[in-house]
């Protein structure tokens, strides 16, 4: 560590203290303890559900259990493909969450240019009442959802086991819509004028200039769209009652009784797989925009 | 902030509307543009809410109209296919005398304040050590935030599986520290401790991350000066660091609240409840009345309850939020 880094980033507790002897071998210590009990703690429960769907079933229920699986077997998680029709429901839930992730991003970034960039009337009321929704608890109002899902009003049709249940209700998301707009106001006007000037359209400069500037929030309103459909449970449970039609969210609950042990926590692996595999992927995106997201508001 | 976004609203017109057009009604006075032609101002009006439509039509479909309507189907009986009938204050005193009710209240406050003080103050102390910490940064934060990208369904099966009293990992785990066994999510008594476990492991990756980005904005000349001012660690945690971050705990305590208030995956997957009502949370008790009894009119009943109490803990934040942003 170079004297730079160390004026960079003072904490708690001194470089001094943590140059000296003492306080090296301390600093190990407590790196270490915190190193080991976070991979028991968050790491190891993982671990255990890999290689519990690839041990036999009679090793699985086994006291003590074994570390490591006696014979590496994939049984598990093929049988939980076939026995739990997972490439269905899993298509189902890719389904789900792309059409919202589409719908919100399409209609949350046109909704968001106007109220930011178009001054429609009565924009302010428009928006107090999407951050008013910011308000209300979204499970809270699961029921009268589902009765309006269940008979839209006017048109007096059902979505219930329609992908359009999880799509449009996605849209309605104040959170999404907030970002889109604040990071749109911090857009000078003059930019988007002088796209005007030179003969674009709205749309045009929606397309053109505004949205390649948007690159990281469309990231992160992405990655929580596709996330929260994902991993939603009450929501899919209420409106899918079509078994062909549920979400793997939905199904490996409802199926969790009827199949083996093993079978099960393959099916586990594989519900959490694209999740894990994602954030690995995007982690970095992730991790820093929780910290942003947090402190600027 | 706010004077600088380019939002500014238009003086309440002082003219009465004299033009409206379908679909896009028109304010006439807007500052700078009123020497516009009517057509063009009208065309721009048409313009700014064809972008705003789609967006427009599922806020007021999927948020505004359930809202207004659990508070009118509270006072129904309410069957769907049929015409509701006013029942007054019937579905409010009918949920009042269910002996769940009080269960589910008193599980669901139980359970937020188990979950605000294990949940809270685990977070606060792995961020604060992690920030300390000079190597390895990435991987505690990868590996801290791994459980809350595992979706909730998953990891409440895989507790389920850790609570089983005769294989599962816990007891295993007791067993080699030679300490009695436990029913966990199975004992009428254990279960709700159970299930606070389950969700601070899943979710406390979220709160350590903002902890972390709030004690990287903690300037290290503060440190400085109360450690020559003689501080030792701890009273350097006590006179700095929690004032310092003051703000961030209260947001994430609220919100916690919030969410925990509304918690139902757990309950539903691992326990189902029981044993003995003692983990009927009251999202679970609205969803037994809607999809179990089929009583809709009892489920909004609870609905506008859990609304409104959440609903003042949220304008709290949200007054806080937006205090902080000016």
């Amino acid at each position: 560590m170079t004297q730079a880094d160390q004026r960079a980033v003072r904490t708690l507790v001194s470089p001094l203290t943590l140059g000296s002897p003492r306080g090296k071998v301390l600093y190990w210590t407590v790196f270490t303890g915190v190193v080991l009990a976070f991979a028991l703690a968050f790491l190891f429960p993982v671990y255990w559900m890999v290689t519990g769907a690839m041990k036999s079933p009679d090793e699985l229920v086994r006291t003590p259990p074994t570390l490591v699986p006696e014979s590496w077997q994939l049984t598990g998680y093929t049988d939980a493909w076939e026995l739990m029709s997972l490439p269905r429901h899993l298509w189902n839930t890719v389904v789900q969450a792309s059409g919202a992730w589409l719908l919100q991003i399409v209609l949350c970034t046109a909704a968001a240019f106007a109220l930011s960039k178009l001054r429609p009337a009565f924009g302010k009321v428009i928006l107090g009442g999407i951050l008013a929704t910011l308000m209300v608890p979204v499970q809270a109002l699961v029921v009268p959802k589902y009765l309006t899902v269940a008979d839209l009003p006017l048109l007096h049709i059902s979505l219930l086991n329609d992908p359009l249940a999880v799509w449009l209700p996605a849209v309605a998301n104040a959170f999404n819509l907030y970002l889109l707009k604040r990071f749109f106001d911090q857009v000078p006007r003059d930019v988007l004028e002088a796209a005007e000037i030179d003969g674009a359209g709205k749309l045009r400069t929606l397309w053109s200039i505004l949205l390649p500037m948007s690159r990281p929030v469309l990231g992160v309103v992405s990655i929580f769209a596709l996330v929260a459909v994902w991993q939603d449970f009450l929501w899919p449970l209420m409106v899918f009652s079509d078994t062909g039609k549920q979400p793997i969210s939905v199904a490996l609950v409802q199926l969790s009784q009827n199949v083996p042990l093993t079978v099960l926590i393959g099916a586990m692996v594989i519900a959490a797989l694209p999740m894990i595999v994602m954030f690995l992927v995007f982690q970095r995106h992730i991790i820093a925009g929780i910290g942003a997201g947090s402190t600027k508001g | 902030m706010e004077t600088a976004s380019p939002h500014t609203a238009p003086p309440r017109p002082t003219a009465p509307h004299t033009t409206r057009t379908a679909g896009a009604p028109v304010s006439l006075k807007t500052p700078g543009r009123s020497r516009r032609p009517l057509r063009r101002r009208l065309a721009d009006q048409a313009t700014a809410y064809a972008f705003l439509l789609g967006g427009l039509l599922c806020f007021a479909l999927f948020s505004w109209y359930p809202a207004l309507r659990s508070m009118v189907i509270a006072f129904q009986k309410y069957t769907p296919g049929a015409a509701p009938e006013w029942v007054g204050t019937a579905n409010f005193t009918r949920v009042f005398q269910d002996p769940e009710f009080g269960a589910a209240w008193r599980n669901t406050a139980t359970f937020t304040v188990l979950a605000l003080l294990i949940g809270f103050a685990v977070p606060f102390v792995l961020a604060l050590v992690i920030n300390e910490l000079r190597h390895a940064r990435a991987f505690f934060r990868v590996v801290v935030y791994l459980p809350v990208m595992i979706p909730p369904v998953v990891s409440s099966l895989l507790w389920k599986w850790f609570y089983d009293p005769g294989t599962g990992l816990a007891n295993e785990a007791l067993r080699l520290l030679h300490l009695p066994t436990s029913n966990w999510s199975n004992g009428a008594d254990t279960a709700l401790v159970s299930l606070v476990i389950v969700a601070t492991w899943a979710n406390l990756g979220g709160t350590v991350l903002i902890y972390l980005a709030a004690l990287q904005n903690i300037p290290g000349e503060l440190y400085e000066a109360a450690e020559l001012d003689g501080a030792s660690v701890w009273q350097r945690v006590r006179h700095v660091t929690v004032p310092q971050t003051r703000f961030v705990i209260l947001m994430l305590m609220l919100l916690q609240i919030i969410a925990t208030m509304q918690v139902f995956t757990e309950p539903f997957v691992i326990t189902g409840g029981g044993p003995e009502n003692s983990t009927v949370t009251v999202l679970y008790l609205i969803y037994k009345y809607a999809f179990l009894y089929n009583d809709f009119g009892g489920a909004c009943a609870l609905s506008v309850m859990l609304l409104l109490l959440l609903g003042a803990f949220s304008a709290l934040y949200l007054r806080l939020t937006r205090t902080d942003d000016r």
